[in-house]
């Protein structure tokens, strides 16, 4: 019953296999099935999301279409194909301009035009499987731990497409911290860019916003900071020169649920 | 056989430039029964009323079309013209040929057709009018004000200057409102307290005034002149009549961890409080959500009964319960008010986060001499004295999404512009920045007093928003915003950050509104009759507005409207009686199966129910259980006649056959 179609994305399957790796096993816990598309493509999400241009993403629409012929929801993990993919499909099903140039470029046996549904791992934790409900299975909880929840700029933003949670005052990995039994910690830089996307550019520029975040953090007490965006954790991790350890939202889950080893960094 | 005469108003252009008059005039004179139709400039002036009452008794009319603005306009001008003229004023109809018509549409021809089929509407309307005569019905002489800040406390004072009893209802435990916790008002300075509290003693000592402080209204039945209400009258725990207000009791309370309300929670006080020195009434009342006693926890807690035992007089009594009166109101003055919402939506502003971060108002009580420093500007995380503040306008205001509020909230440059000056006049060592996207400061003085704080007291006013709020371990407070003017990225480190709240209307105003039968906009403020010609009136006959509950208003605003509201109840309360709408709903026995749907949907409560004794065509006689409706209460709305599935309810004036006339003629 509770089948997914499971996008991973290019970087969980190189760089952030811990994101993938611990949804994965995490979600068989859960009782949820997850099924990869065969031969999904990139997301998309290395090149613009500019208004104007098609064929960046018609890769996304592919993988949306692959969910509606399979008659499931789709189910993403990393903040940036999330983002691309669930703005893609607000698109589609607003601009019927849009819609039409996408559908005359993929001749699809049945035109797409947004009638997948599209969830994040974490709003499938809070509204398919429940905060409540995961807590009942928690094993072994973040007991005392303070956790800062990390959202990034992706995650939330542009709220009316992504309809996730209030961009200004999210609260569900604050949530999802409480249901692991972890503390959450609310600072001010939980919401704004990392500076991830200018790394290659202006490395100094990356590693002065990554630190601040690390340090708005720190200051209010964390022990560790969770995200869900392989672009961040390696920003905060490598350029932010702070020490306070950065996860993946997954692992903190796979272990509060029995199913890893404790991080010991 | 009906003698109709129909008259097409130009209303110089507004009709005109749409509708072809003279093609309506024309087409219309060909309709059964109308023996006079012309068209002239102004319907409503002098001339134009003449030429109806001239044609009446011209061609001795029975009927009179009028197709010109909303009957809301001048229905009653041209009813008072037919009157005048010896024709009963409900046999006048109107076509409304301005907003429903010419307003709404650009084609000529278009706009023509549809004039004519509303006068046509009109015109098989006016064949069923009856005449009608309108009852008149008694004033009660007694006005009640909800509400006792500034506006109902200068309401009340202005109906009982003219020598009528009048009951302010007041939610909280004294009476004064928002502005008895404002240190200063903008644009003279003077102590806000100072000007108020005089108000508030000669409302609780002029005998015609009573005060129900820390009561509610929980119902309201009757219409204009005979409103009946219940009050109900929270149990303070405290014998109202006994205290002496000496303060005691607070004294004795071992709870003392309570947040004090007056102070928007900047401080503690005990269980039993007095609100504020300057209180009215100046009576004791029990939280009973902290009392040791009444909340019960521990044994030792609940034998407490401290405040009784320090009590001289004997006023406390943990057994009171609520109580309910019921008054005959001829007027009722709505006079909720106003407050600041809440900003659990602006984290970006950090309130939540960081203490040092205050809302406006918050900042009155730091600064005000009775507020939890003394009137020292301390911060309210460590104590220290403050030497950079920001203050950031528009926070909640002039918002296009759902979380804020589409309005401006008017008071807000002025006050922001008041707590700038008073903090360099007071602390020249503390720089202050104002983040704003306009400055709007017009009003009698203000815009003087808004420039003294740029060049006299070297205010910074920066164009721009602030985006982010991030507070630091060293408890400074980094404020990051755009000037826009320099399109710069500004970093300010902060003491202390000041949030110039958007206001909302009083969360009790939508259920007051709907037990009133008033109307509200989108925004939960009340609205007027007419935006611009009834402000202070609501649609509801003997209802009155005053001050921030029917739109953001700064104190001199308030206490105009407030003294505008008290001479529009006035002027109803000097009348002995008062003329009814005729246009009410009466039932048809022979019809009428005693269902009970009318009775279910009439909002006044004007329809019981009576056994009557009819004659059957059997020539037997039953008893059966048939709907009456009280003139006197009913207020013509119409509910009923749609509720009934026999069809037996009508209404004068608006009877089935005749609407369904003018759907005949719309159809044809």
């Amino acid at each position: 019953m509770n089948t997914f179609t499971y996008y991973p994305g290019c970087t969980l399957r190189t760089k952030a296999k811990d994101l993938d790796t611990y949804a994965r096993s995490s979600a068989e816990a859960l009782g949820i099935t997850l099924e990869e598309p065969e031969n999904w493509q990139c997301c998309g999400g290395a090149y613009t999301t500019a208004k104007d241009e098609i064929a960046t993403k018609l890769s996304a629409v592919r993988t949306l279409n692959a969910a509606k012929e399979a008659g499931r929801p789709l189910v993403t993990v990393c903040s940036a194909c999330h983002n691309v993919i669930k703005q893609t499909n607000y698109d589609i099903s607003k601009d019927e301009e849009m819609a039409a140039k996408v559908n005359n470029y993929l001749k699809l046996d049945e035109p797409y035009t947004g009638e997948t549904t599209v969830y994040h791992y974490l709003e499938m934790l809070r509204d398919v499987v429940g905060f409540d409900n995961l807590k009942k299975q928690v094993v072994n909880p973040f007991k005392g731990k303070k956790i800062a929840a990390y959202y990034g700029c992706l995650l939330l933003r542009p709220s009316k497409a992504l309809a996730m949670d209030d961009p200004e005052n999210p609260t569900i990995i604050e949530d999802f911290i409480k249901a692991i039994g972890g503390t959450p910690v609310i600072y001010a830089q939980r919401n704004e860019c990392c500076g991830g996307y200018i790394t290659m550019e202006d490395k100094a520029q990356a590693s002065k916003r990554s630190s601040k975040v690390m340090d708005s953090a720190k200051e209010q007490g964390a022990d560790m900071i969770i995200t869900a965006c392989p672009l961040c954790l390696y920003n905060l991790k490598k350029n932010s020169g702070s020490d306070l350890p950065v996860y993946y939202f997954t692992e903190l889950l796979a272990e509060a649920l029995g199913l890893k080893e404790a991080n010991n960094e | 056989m009906q003698r109709i005469g129909v008259f097409v108003c130009h209303c110089g252009t507004n009709i005109a430039a749409t509708v072809d008059v003279k093609a309506v005039a024309e087409a219309l004179s060909h309709e059964s029964g109308v023996v006079i139709s012309q068209e002239y400039q102004y319907m409503c002036s002098e001339a134009g009323q003449n030429l109806i009452k001239d044609s009446i008794k011209e061609y001795g009319l029975t009927g009179v079309v009028v197709c010109s603005c909303s009957p809301r306009m001048h229905e009653n001008t041209f009813r008072k013209a037919a009157a005048a003229a010896g024709l009963n004023p409900y046999l006048v109809e109107i076509a409304n040929i301005r907003e429903q018509c010419s307003w709404i549409h650009k084609d000529i021809a278009t706009a023509t057709e549809k004039a004519i089929i509303l006068g046509k509407a009109a015109i098989a309307k006016v064949h069923l009018n009856a005449p009608l005569t309108a009852g008149e019905s008694p004033v009660a002489k007694r006005a009640l004000v909800i509400g006792g800040g500034i506006a109902g406390i200068q309401t009340a004072l202005d109906i009982a200057e003219a020598g009528f009893e009048v009951d302010i209802v007041e939610k909280e435990a004294t009476i004064g409102g928002k502005m008895a916790q404002i240190d200063k008002t903008f644009p003279t300075l003077d102590c806000a307290a100072c000007i108020l509290t005089p108000k508030m003693v000669e409302a609780s000592q002029n005998e015609l005034i009573t005060i129900h402080s820390y009561s509610e209204v929980s119902a309201v039945k009757g219409f204009v002149g005979n409103f009946t209400v219940t009050i109900k009258k929270k149990t303070r725990f405290v014998d109202e009549t006994k205290c002496t207000g000496c303060g005691l009791c607070t004294e004795a309370c071992p709870m003392k961890k309570v947040p004090n309300a007056f102070n928007l929670g900047l401080d503690n006080r005990s269980a039993i409080y007095i609100p504020f020195a300057q209180a009215v009434p100046k009576v004791a009342t029990i939280d009973p959500n902290y009392c040791l006693k009444l909340k019960g926890g521990t044994v030792k807690e609940k034998v407490c009964g401290k405040c009784a035992a320090a009590c001289t007089v004997g006023a406390i009594n943990y057994h009171q319960q609520d109580e309910y009166i019921e008054q005959k109101y001829g007027a009722i003055i709505v006079a909720t008010g106003f407050n600041p919402i809440k900003l659990d939506k602006y984290d970006e502003f950090a309130y939540n986060q960081c203490p040092d971060v205050v809302t406006s108002l918050e900042l009155e009580r730091l600064m005000n001499a009775a507020g939890p420093n003394g009137g020292t500007l301390l911060r309210p995380s460590d104590k220290t004295h403050p030497h950079k503040i920001v203050f950031v306008q528009c926070v909640g205001s002039r918002c296009d999404d759902s979380k804020g509020k589409p309005y401006c909230s008017k008071i807000c440059c002025m006050y922001t512009a008041k707590h700038a000056m008073l903090i360099r006049e007071k602390y020249p060592d503390t720089e202050v920045y104002v983040f704003y996207i306009d400055v709007r400061t017009p009003g009698k003085n203000f815009d003087e007093f808004y420039r003294r704080a740029v060049e006299q007291y070297n205010v910074h006013y920066i164009k721009g928003m602030v985006g982010k709020v991030t507070p630091k371990a060293d408890g400074t407070i980094d404020v990051q915003a755009s000037d826009l003017l320099s399109n710069e990225q500004l970093h300010i480190d902060a003491d202390m950050v000041v949030l110039a709240t958007a206001i909302e209307p009083d969360k009790t105003a939508r259920p007051l509104a709907t037990m009133l039968t008033t109307q509200m906009d989108t925004n939960d403020f009340f609205t007027e009759a007419h935006a611009k010609l009834r402000p202070v009136e609501s649609a509801t006959a003997g209802i009155f507005l005053s001050g921030a509950c029917q739109g953001p208003k700064d104190i001199p605003e308030t206490v105009a409207q407030a003294s505008a509201a008290a001479s529009k109840a006035i002027g109803l309360l000097v009348k002995n009686s008062i003329t009814c709408n005729p246009c009410v709903a009466h039932s048809n026995e022979l019809m009428c199966n005693g269902c009970s749907a009318c009775e279910k949907v009439c909002p006044y409560g004007a329809i019981t129910y009576q056994d009557k004794e009819f004659r059957m065509p059997d020539r037997t006689t039953a008893i059966r259980r048939v709907a009456s409706v009280n003139p006197a209460v009913c207020q013509g709305c119409g509910a009923c006649t749609v509720a009934c599935p026999s069809g037996a309810m009508d209404l004068n004036g608006f009877s089935n056959s005749q609407i369904m006339a003018e759907v005949d003629a719309i159809c044809k």
